[in-house]
């Protein structure tokens, strides 16, 4: 068992977990956070490599590094891994995002052990979620990922936290009803006795009538997460009350569990359902994107425009892959990388101008470029990522989705690529209206005048994810052909193309 | 040709930008500035170097044994890949009009970087202009270099990022914060156009590539040719929507984008305020460089526009508007550098129209020719006059004229240089401005008179505005100084000056037709004395005549022609009230209308069902809560109450 590398994504983190029930203090806590998120990037760093070493030398199966292990023989339940480039992409992600936030809850305050317990809770998830292929463990990492955010929440949390992490436990719960509900159903309807993602998908024959009931369910199970209109409004107030390393993980990584299980389950194991409901789910999703750009141009919060926009970003994503093609959905991974590393930049910039200026209104500031420029600069080069300025991350998923919806030729496809393309304006007004507000102009309060620009730390937590967002704007292909090697014919013949 | 000069033109800037942005503030102040004039004149003589070798090397690669000009591709790096054949490519484009942007845009730039150094001098945040200023260098030739339509987009964009950084540069004033703000956001609104347009094109020619789009045979159009005459877009053939063919969407959808970078009417509202930016970035971006490349794009696209009649004469409607508009609300405003945006945005409708009446059949595509040669002499003149005005304003400390006055004592080489300007832009020989503006009017007058017509009273009226500027700051009446004289510029800023004037006197005489042609295909261009040039002089003559009687000497003149022209001066002096309906249009309907109601749809109506789904459960559980109160007697009636109704349930099934 301990010679597959991939569990190692699970082992780490209950180390971690070990080394901080034994350590006494802050600074073991903070050396335990950091080299574990260390050890977990520097797995998935040498699985990308390694992993692509073995596509280019040849392996063509659907995903690598497979193992399968008993775990509840009446059901023919197994802790199944394996990985394929877009699973990679997410470890190195979620990794990034976990070094990231760990580093910038250094002064985390107060219960700092037990705010690490809970993270890393949250982190044995995620990870967990990204390489298991067995529809049961897959679900239980996922509700092991979400759980603990009740608690980082309520405890951690700033503002109305109680009431916005059972809002937001109890939605996701819902969206997770329904997403038993599919997973049994498919598990019984696939007629293979079987919940392993990958012969399922080969092999297993879900009616076509099974398959128009349960793929709704699966997709708003996980569209929930997604952020998906109109079951997005436990993002709003569950970043707003969130604490900082908590927004990051959850936009950055927490989200894109939505993503990934959309396009993993629901389209991959039910590409008839997919195909034939696609529009309306197109027609939610496109409206996600222009909804939530719209509601980020008037908030005042600045956590609600950046949840917002990320209701508008993720739409994105969901909406790119009902559009069913390789290039679309190229795009959408892209987008949830994108995103989650932008995403994780503002929240993890917003909890620092917060711990200075304690107040989030961007009523109450002003001239902040002046105060600490560090900061500043760093919040517009996260906005112009998010307003897709070339050469950042965001322009090349962006790009990548709108030329691949554009290439589908039904009318309603158009018209919503259309609309969606309408979102790069209005992202570009709430950026720069909050850029204008915020960072420049007169200093707006005389004692923001006595602040001090970043710490080491908070330095370097923004600069690894500012090259990180640069990397993939700047060499887009690497990313590119990452995720398409993915999209193997195998499984284009699975969708039906 | 050798990769690595032109990749050099390529990478010196974006290496300046990163330098002088990371290391920026650990850097004296001269140090940095002299290391980005270093930088821009490295590749300014780089950029001559290649455009030189290009025109006047002879290789097979750049001109054919018949002495047509070639395009040639000098690099081609994959970057991103959709599909098979959308692929991104980052490259260089070497063609007639790509080597004469390089020229331009190289030497206004290094102009610019040289006169900055006298006139940012002490400013807070030196470093952070130049490395701005390297920046946009680098996004510019980017995007005139561009090999496929995707390259440009990119590059387009990072123009207009660079742009919004340096109109922003004073960035604790609030006007400049809004003016670059409001900059940004309505030229991406145009390029969401563009965006459009390109989507539409590349799905139905299955190609992003420049060179794919214009190897169109000579002479085709939809009627009479052939599927491969027509190349890559014979697959739009047939495709309509709305009563026009795609082919007309896609390219008018692309020139939305020209027409928000270019300041065309209706999108051309951001220039004036972008003139809070510092004067040289006004003159690098907003007059020379960055203005000009909607007329690039629709130059580049020049032969897919050919096959759209529609698309050339909506150019050419549109052009002719925003000239006349811009030209009249020029002749009204008080503050010098709006005049000169004002005017900025006529010469560059004036372009623009010449391309839009450009045809093959008309003496070769004269209006195309026409237009380039425009775009460089006013390149020239424009620069050259706003950074005559940054001297005056770094000499009297504002912006408007009734500041100034009687200027000519005390700043000669700003007057002499300031007044060859006016000059070239007036029209009058043997200034640049003269010869381009003349190949334009011939063009405009073979297409139709009425352009002709409209055209020539536009280029009156140039000559009327601009003399009225130069009169009334140079002559007019002397305000009270003070003590603080105004004083000659120092040495950085007046070098620009006297080199952009010298090449204003003799940029004339290039004999551009054997450069800069539509399909490369050089020929001779005449003159019409006769019929064109000698009416258009004595037009301009008589603008500047008028001028001189209005403005020479103070007098009333002025406000009693104000008061008889019936509101069309206050209207004017209002820039016929855009601004106020763009607000309306903004803040009423869009944040008004459509984002607060949004707003409040999701916190009341969605969020509101489902706190009440919460509410609902909530309000169930303490309805049904009483039957568990814990109270014995009250479960034994329950029980027996149940007992005995299963009991009678029973006993009646039993008795049926």
């Amino acid at each position: 068992m301990f010679t597959n590398p991939l569990i190692y994504f699970v082992v780490i983190p209950v180390i971690m977990l070990l080394g901080l029930y034994l350590s006494r203090n802050m600074a073991q806590i903070r050396t335990v956070a950091v080299t574990g998120s260390l050890a977990l990037l520097g797995l998935s760093v040498w699985l990308l490599v390694d992993y692509l070493g073995l596509r280019a030398a040849g392996a063509d199966a659907p995903m690598l590094y497979r193992g399968d292990w008993m775990w509840f023989s009446a059901l023919n339940i197994q802790l199944s891994v394996g990985v394929d480039g877009i699973s990679i992409a997410m470890l190195l992600l979620s990794s990034i995002i976990l070094l990231t936030g760990s580093i910038a809850s250094w002064k985390i305050n107060p219960l700092p052990k037990e705010f690490f317990l809970w993270l890393l809770l949250l982190s044995v998830g995620v990870f967990g979620f990204f390489i298991s292929i067995d529809l049961f463990t897959m679900f239980m990492f996922y509700e092991v990922a979400l759980i603990p955010m009740y608690l980082l929440i309520g405890i951690w949390g700033t503002g109305r936290k109680e009431y916005s992490a059972m809002k937001l436990t109890l939605m996701l719960m819902g969206g997770s009803a329904f997403l038993m509900l599919s997973l049994i159903g498919i598990y019984y309807n696939a007629g293979l006795n079987s919940w392993n993602l990958l012969e399922i998908a080969e092999n297993g024959q879900i009616p076509h009538d099974w398959q128009m009931f349960l793929f709704p369910m699966a997709f708003v199970g996980f569209g929930v997460l997604g952020a998906m209109f109109p079951f997005h409004t436990w993002s709003p107030d569950g970043h707003a009350c969130a604490p900082t390393a908590v927004s990051m993980l959850h936009a950055g990584v927490l989200m894109k569990l939505g993503g990934y299980g959309c396009f993993r389950v629901a389209i991959y194991l039910m590409p008839y359902a997919a195909n034939e409901l696609a529009w309306i789910f197109l027609i939610l999703t496109g409206i996600s994107v222009v909804y939530g750009a719209f509601s980020a141009c008037v908030q005042t919060d600045l956590k609600y425009i950046n949840a917002y926009s990320s209701v508008s970003h993720c739409g994105l994503v969901l909406f790119a892959i009902l559009m069913l093609n390789t290039t679309a959905m190229t795009g959408a991974i892209m987008q949830m990388l994108s995103h989650g590393l932008m995403t994780a930049l503002f929240f993890a910039l917003i909890g620092m101008i917060y711990g200075r200026t304690h107040t989030r209104d961007i009523r109450q500031m002003g001239g902040l470029m002046k105060i600490m420029p560090f900061l500043a600069v760093c919040y517009v080069i996260a906005g112009f990522a998010s307003l897709g300025l070339p050469g950042l991350s965001g322009f090349v998923a962006e790009m990548t989705i709108f030329v691949g919806s554009f290439q589908e030729t039904a009318t309603l496809n158009r018209v919503l690529t259309i609309i969606a393309c309408c979102s790069i304006v209005i992202t570009a007004v709430y950026i720069l209206r909050v850029v204008g507000k915020l960072l420049l102009g007169p200093v707006y309060d005389e004692h923001h005048l006595q602040l001090t620009d970043a710490t080491w730390w908070e330095r370097t937590s923004t600069v690894t994810l500012i090259i990180c967002v640069a990397a993939i704007g700047c060499f887009p292909n690497f990313f590119e052909s990452l995720i398409r090697t993915t999209f193997s014919p195998e499984i284009f013949k699975v969708i039906g193309m | 040709m050798n990769a690595i000069i032109p990749l050099l033109i390529l990478c010196l800037p974006l290496l300046g930008f990163l330098v002088l942005g990371l290391l920026g503030p650990k850097m004296s102040h001269k140090c940095a500035g002299w290391y980005g004039i270093l930088s821009m004149g490295t590749t300014m003589v780089l950029a001559y170097i290649t455009a030189y070798t290009y025109f006047f090397s002879g290789q097979p690669d750049f001109i054919t044994e018949g002495g047509d000009r070639l395009q040639f591709i000098v690099f081609n790096q994959d970057w991103l890949a959709f599909t098979e054949s959308l692929i991104i490519r980052l490259g260089f484009l070497l063609d007639p009009i790509s080597a004469l942007l390089l020229v331009v845009i190289t030497t206004i730039s290094f102009c610019v970087h040289l006169y900055s150094l006298g006139y940012m001098e002490g400013e807070k945040g030196f470093q952070r202009y130049y490395a701005f200023l390297q920046l946009f260098s680098f996004s510019m030739l980017g995007l005139v270099v561009a090999t496929n339509i995707f390259q440009m987009y990119i590059f387009w964009e990072l123009v207009g990022a660079s742009s919004y950084l340096l109109i922003g540069f004073y960035y604790t004033r609030p006007s400049a914060v809004s003016a670059s703000k409001k900059a940004f956001i309505v030229t991406r609104f145009a390029d969401l156009g563009f965006l459009l347009g390109i989507l539409v094109l590349s799905y139905y020619t299955g190609t992003f590539n420049f060179t794919d789009f214009t190897s169109i045979q000579e002479g085709a159009s939809w009627a009479v040719t052939t599927d491969s005459a027509l190349g890559v877009v014979a697959q739009f053939q047939g495709a309509t929507f709305m009563g026009c063919s795609l082919l007309t969407w896609a390219l008018v959808l692309i020139f939305m984008g020209g027409m928000g970078k270019s300041a065309m009417l209706p999108l051309h509202i951001w220039l004036p305020d972008a003139m809070e930016g510092p004067t040289p970035v006004s003159a690098l971006i907003h007059a020379a460089t960055m203005v000009v490349a909607g007329v690039y794009l629709v130059a580049r696209l020049f032969p897919l526009y050919l096959m759209e009649e529609a698309a050339l004469q909506f150019i050419t409607v549109v052009g002719a508007i925003t000239a006349l508009y811009a030209a009249v609300v020029a002749c009204t405003q008080v503050d010098i550098k709006r005049v000169l945006a004002f005017s900025t945005i006529s010469q560059i409708a004036f372009m623009m129209v010449s391309l839009g009446v450009a045809r093959p059949e008309f003496h070769e595509g004269l209006g195309y020719m026409a237009s380039m040669f425009h775009l460089f002499t006013h390149a020239m003149f424009k620069a050259l006059l706003f950074l005559g005005a940054g001297a005056l304003i770094h000499a009297v400390h504002s912006n408007d004229y009734t500041a100034m006055g009687g200027l000519r004592k005390y700043m000669p080489i700003t007057h002499i240089t300031f007044l060859i300007g006016c000059l070239a832009i007036a029209g009058i020989p043997p200034f640049s401005g003269f010869f381009s503006k003349d190949e334009i009017l011939s063009a405009c007058y073979m297409n139709s008179t009425l352009w002709g017509v409209w055209m020539s009273f536009v280029a009156g009226l140039t000559a009327f505005y601009m003399f009225r500027l130069y009169y009334l700051i140079f002559w007019w009446d002397e305000p009270d100084y003070g003590h603080h004289k105004p004083h000659e510029a120092p040495w950085p800023m007046a070098t620009p000056l006297v080199f952009l004037a010298a090449v204003s006197c003799v940029a004339g005489f290039i004999p551009f037709g054997h450069f800069v042609t539509w399909n490369g295909e050089p020929y001779t261009i005449h003159i019409d004395w006769l019929g064109v040039a000698t009416p258009s002089i004595i037009i301009a003559v008589a603008g500047i005549a008028l001028a001189t009687v209005m403005y020479r000497k103070k007098n009333d003149l002025p406000d009693k022609f104000a008061k008889a022209s019936c509101g069309l001066w206050t209207a004017a002096h209002h820039r016929f009230y855009w601004d106020e309906i763009y607000i309306f249009i903004t803040h009423k309907i869009i944040f008004n209308g459509i984002c607060r109601p949004i707003a409040w749809f999701d916190r009341n109506v969605i969020d509101g069902t489902m706190n009440g789904l919460a509410w609902l459960a909530q309000r169930l559980s303490i309805t049904i809560r009483p039957l568990q109160s814990g109270s014995v007697q009250a479960y034994v009636y329950v029980y027996l109450a149940g007992a005995l109704l299963l009991g009678a349930i029973t006993a009646a099934c039993v008795a049926l």
